[in-house]
């Protein structure tokens, strides 16, 4: 887990759009993005339909991850690069996603789908047809995914970050601001979370910032990062952002994203909540 | 290229209950006007980011095809930071529950 091996940059991609060892994946919270343009050889999963389960709330099964990977031509060995929309919020979501499924060499482009534009790189509109393999996941790796039980119980004594925005997180919003305020449960946050917004590490193209710069921003929050950490969000895609920056960037092992997020724990009957900066 | 006469502006707010919202949209456009109607080409590979009154972000979104964005905040003080190939633009607004705020930014 290091920058070297978990990121890479536009020129890279650039240059291995043919390798054959490569996938290039697409993930958007905007799923009309990829029908409109794409990286070359690029595939698209759409995190709703490809990485929900649909009838209860959670990540799709084992064995529908091997199938989503399997006719997607994805093997075990491949390399798999994520990239996105949005600052590649669910890009990270999706690369997080693979890790609890323990593939072994999964990558983000640096700035996603914005950086690439901005450089004014081509987008294509083919769909690549690609080999269908047999792909193997591992069983889920719950080291890097709280469940509400723990949430609630570090609260005072793990560090809890809130990775929304200031708005969001003093409950004067309810949801990011793209989205109508709408949301059905009460506003707020976790007590004793700190409110260290997931743009924080990145510059304003998308790309993140160095080691050091990130390294402050959390260090200079107050967050211990000897202690175990759980990094949160609404729906549990921002945090996979701030969850790649310290797992996968900074190599702090002991980094959990909450996926269930503020639309699960805001909906709890019960828990302590807090408003304000 | 927007036709001469029509009106620039963000999405249509069909469908939307603006007395419960505070909508701040537009469209991003290259400079160009017709009879002082702004009517340059939309952009539509640019990418639209709010910011607080403390000038913390707090939402961001692709231009589509159009060349407009929306987004739904809270009343108050905003800056929007448009970016796109070659171009960055920063604008300051006030917006306010009930009463979209519709921008036409050229760039």
């Amino acid at each position: 887990m290091s920058r070297e091996t978990s990121l890479v940059t536009a020129d890279w991609v650039a240059e291995n759009l043919n390798n054959p060892k490569v996938v290039i994946v697409e993930v958007d919270e905007d799923t009309t993005l990829y029908a409109q343009g794409h990286i070359e050889n690029a595939i698209t999963f759409h995190w709703r339909e490809d990485l929900q389960d649909g009838l209860i709330r959670d990540l799709i099964s084992k064995e529908k991850f091997e199938a989503l990977l399997s006719k997607s031509g994805i093997s075990n060995d491949s390399t798999v690069v994520l990239y996105g929309g949005n600052n590649n919020w669910f890009a990270t979501y999706a690369f997080w996603y693979f890790k609890v499924y323990g593939h072994a060499d999964v990558r983000l482009l640096d700035g996603g789908r914005k950086r690439w534009e901005l450089d004014a790189r081509p987008f294509v509109t083919e769909v690549p047809t690609r080999t269908a393999t047999r792909y193997v996941a591992k069983e889920r790796d719950n080291s890097i995914r709280a469940y509400r039980d723990e949430v609630i119980a570090a609260i005072g004594s793990k560090n809890i970050v809130d990775v929304r925005s200031p708005a969001e997180f003093s409950g004067e919003l309810a949801a990011p601001a793209h989205l109508p305020q709408e949301g059905g449960q009460i506003k707020g946050h976790i007590p004793t979370a700190k409110n260290i917004p997931w743009s924080k590490a990145a510059n304003e193209d998308g790309t993140f910032k160095s080691d050091a710069e990130l390294k402050e921003i959390y260090q200079g929050a107050g967050v211990d990062l000897a202690k175990d950490t759980i990094a949160y969000c609404r729906i549990g895609e921002r945090s996979a952002f701030s969850w790649f920056v310290l797992h996968e960037l900074l190599g702090v092992n002991n980094v959990k994203n909450y996926d269930g997020s503020w639309t699960e724990y805001g909906s709890l009957v019960g828990v302590p909540v807090a408003v304000g900066a | 290229m927007r036709t001469c006469g029509a009106t620039p502006g963000g999405p249509s707010l069909d469908g939307i209950d603006v007395t419960k919202q505070t909508v701040i949209q537009g469209v991003i456009l290259k400079e160009g006007e017709n009879d002082s109607v702004p009517n340059g080409a939309p952009v539509t590979n640019g990418h639209v980011r709010l910011l607080d009154a403390s000038g913390e972000f707090t939402a961001e979104v692709p231009t589509n095809l159009e060349g407009q964005f929306r987004f739904f905040a809270a009343p108050g003080s905003w800056t929007l930071v448009v970016q796109a190939p070659g171009a960055r633009v920063e604008k300051k607004i006030v917006a306010a529950q009930g009463e979209p705020t519709d921008l036409v930014i050229q760039i």
